[in-house]
């Protein structure tokens, strides 16, 4: 390490750092959102068998001003996009998104008009979950990938990961 | 030092300590509840952050602090600003007449775990808790959202409604007890026995109506999710937020302090003649009885629509009150009771 990056990066804030993203990591709020087949699994998570709880992230808030993380639980048509961009505009920053599913991914077998091929052409993404539908362990795999990524992520600039490019 | 000095400081000092336990206990009833609301659905609950995840409170409150600043287009500013600020101030207040044990020696100083000890000191409780609606419809009002605004109608209407079963229980207690101050009522029960025993009708409705008080499951109406968002506090977001719930959950302690003082006999129990210092103890353990059956009711049963509410409130709470008050009456002065002297 040279003194460059130690001016860069000094004690205090990289300490800061690391303190808020295990905050932030560890108070995942949910937007009270379902959108299609994938929003079953998504209620799944948070019930008794695999308990989405125990992260900290059952607290499905149903205002998006409450909320962290945008979970796109199934396909989004044409008609759901300016909503769904709505509500993620709505939410306040710090704010992250899960693509749940296929179809929020890529379309999945909807390859049609209808639908948009993949939620990230309206909104950032910061997980894919893939499947159709993703079980909820799968689910709970990605809160963990985000998870980690938030953990790296730095406090005044959390789209900025604390890593070196 | 002169003996104003001492009482302002001894208060102040007192202030701060009570503020700091009720804040810390809001940040661990959020933990209790969910819990102990994931125990209810047989989940664990938190367990991430910290041994039995004791520290996800402080990872929401972190949160929360450093979420982004908010106002929405068209809401009255200073009202917005103001409105979480009268919720917090007015749920903090009610606790300053609230005995939390018996009088203590230390050193030769007699200290008297207690804010402020009026002669009215329940006629206070009710007007702070009166209070406590300005707020939420501040909040409803500045935010320019039809949501928040319906939620605070209702919230305003039903924590009126449930004022009125509040207060004509509590009048139940001091026909019995003959005195408005709250230390002579935990006095009279240290005599006697504690007030549950002799008033259990009006015991249930003081808790039914605190339930809707508290705008707590059942009756959380306000916040109906499925009907209207997040109520009253849907353009709230980060620490604004976080101080409506806040009072919500001060608001549960101070209900369930008030439930224990009139009626379960406060810091009383065994061995506190000898000891006092277990009158905290069991003041603590009692309190945390009565939010335990707050949590529990609320994973227990769902929410009620808003004509059952009402109904609850005005067809069957308020005149078995009116009727149990004058049972009390006829019964005080039939047996000669402590009618005031």
């Amino acid at each position: 390490m040279g003194v460059d990056q130690m001016v860069e990066s000094p004690f205090v804030l990289t300490n800061l750092d690391k303190l808020v993203g295990w905050a932030r990591k560890n108070s995942l709020w949910p937007v009270q959102m379902g959108l299609a087949c994938c929003a079953i699994e998504m209620m799944a998570t948070a019930a008794s068998r695999w308990d989405m709880a125990r992260f900290g992230a059952e607290m499905f808030r149903a205002s998006p001003r409450q909320a962290d993380l945008m979970i796109v639980s199934g396909r989004v048509s044409q008609k759901m996009a300016p909503v769904v961009r709505h509500i993620y505009d709505q939410m306040l920053e710090p704010k992250w998104v899960i693509s749940m599913g296929d179809c929020a991914s890529a379309g999945g077998i909807f390859n049609n008009y209808a639908i948009v091929q993949g939620v990230d052409k309206i909104i950032p993404v910061d997980v894919y979950v893939p499947g159709c539908p993703p079980t909820p362990d799968m689910l709970l795999f990605g809160l963990m990938k985000l998870q980690e990524k938030i953990a790296r992520q730095k406090a005044i600039d959390p789209h900025q990961t604390g890593e070196k490019a | 030092m002169s003996d104003l000095l001492v009482t302002i400081i001894e208060t102040i000092i007192k202030g701060a300590i009570v503020i700091g336990v009720l804040m810390t206990s809001f940040a661990y009833m959020t933990w209790l509840e969910r819990k102990l609301v994931g125990r209810f659905q047989l989940r664990p609950g938190p367990n991430r952050a910290g041994p039995f995840g004791l520290l996800f409170p402080l990872a929401d409150g972190i949160k929360l602090f450093l979420k982004e600043d908010f106002v929405p287009v068209g809401a009255d500013k200073v009202t917005f600003f103001v409105a979480p600020l009268i919720s917090i101030v007015t749920a903090l207040l009610a606790f300053a007449v609230i005995p939390i044990g018996p009088t203590i020696n230390i050193f030769g100083y007699e200290l008297h775990p207690i804010i402020a000890n009026p002669n009215v000191g329940i006629l206070f409780i009710l007007a702070i808790a009166s209070l406590g609606v300005f707020g939420i419809v501040l909040a409803g009002w500045s935010s320019n959202s039809k949501f928040s605004l319906i939620g605070a109608l209702r919230a305003s209407a039903q924590l009126i409604s449930y004022e009125l079963a509040i207060g004509i229980s509590i009048i139940s207690v001091i026909l019995i007890v003959g005195n408005l101050q709250i230390t002579q009522i935990i006095e009279w029960q240290a005599k006697n026995v504690w007030i549950v025993l002799l008033q259990p009708v009006a015991f249930i409705i003081y808790f039914l109506s605190a339930l809707a008080e508290t705008n707590r499951a059942p009756f959380d109406m306000p916040e109906a999710e499925h009907e209207l968002t997040a109520g009253y506090h849907t353009e709230y977001g980060g620490m604004r937020f976080a101080l409506f719930f806040a009072a919500e959950y001060i608001n549960i302690v101070t209900v369930s302090a008030i439930a224990t003082t009139l009626f379960l006999g406060g810091y009383l129990g065994p061995f506190v003649d000898q000891f006092p210092i277990l009158g905290f103890l069991y003041f603590a353990l009692k309190v945390f009885l009565c939010v335990f059956v707050f949590v529990w009711i609320r994973a227990t049963l769902p929410r009620v629509r808003y004509d059952q509410l009402m109904s609850l409130g005005w067809k069957y709470l308020i005149p078995i009150a009116i009727a149990w008050l004058m049972i009390t009456a006829v019964g005080v002065v039939w047996l000669g009771g402590s009618a005031p002297k």
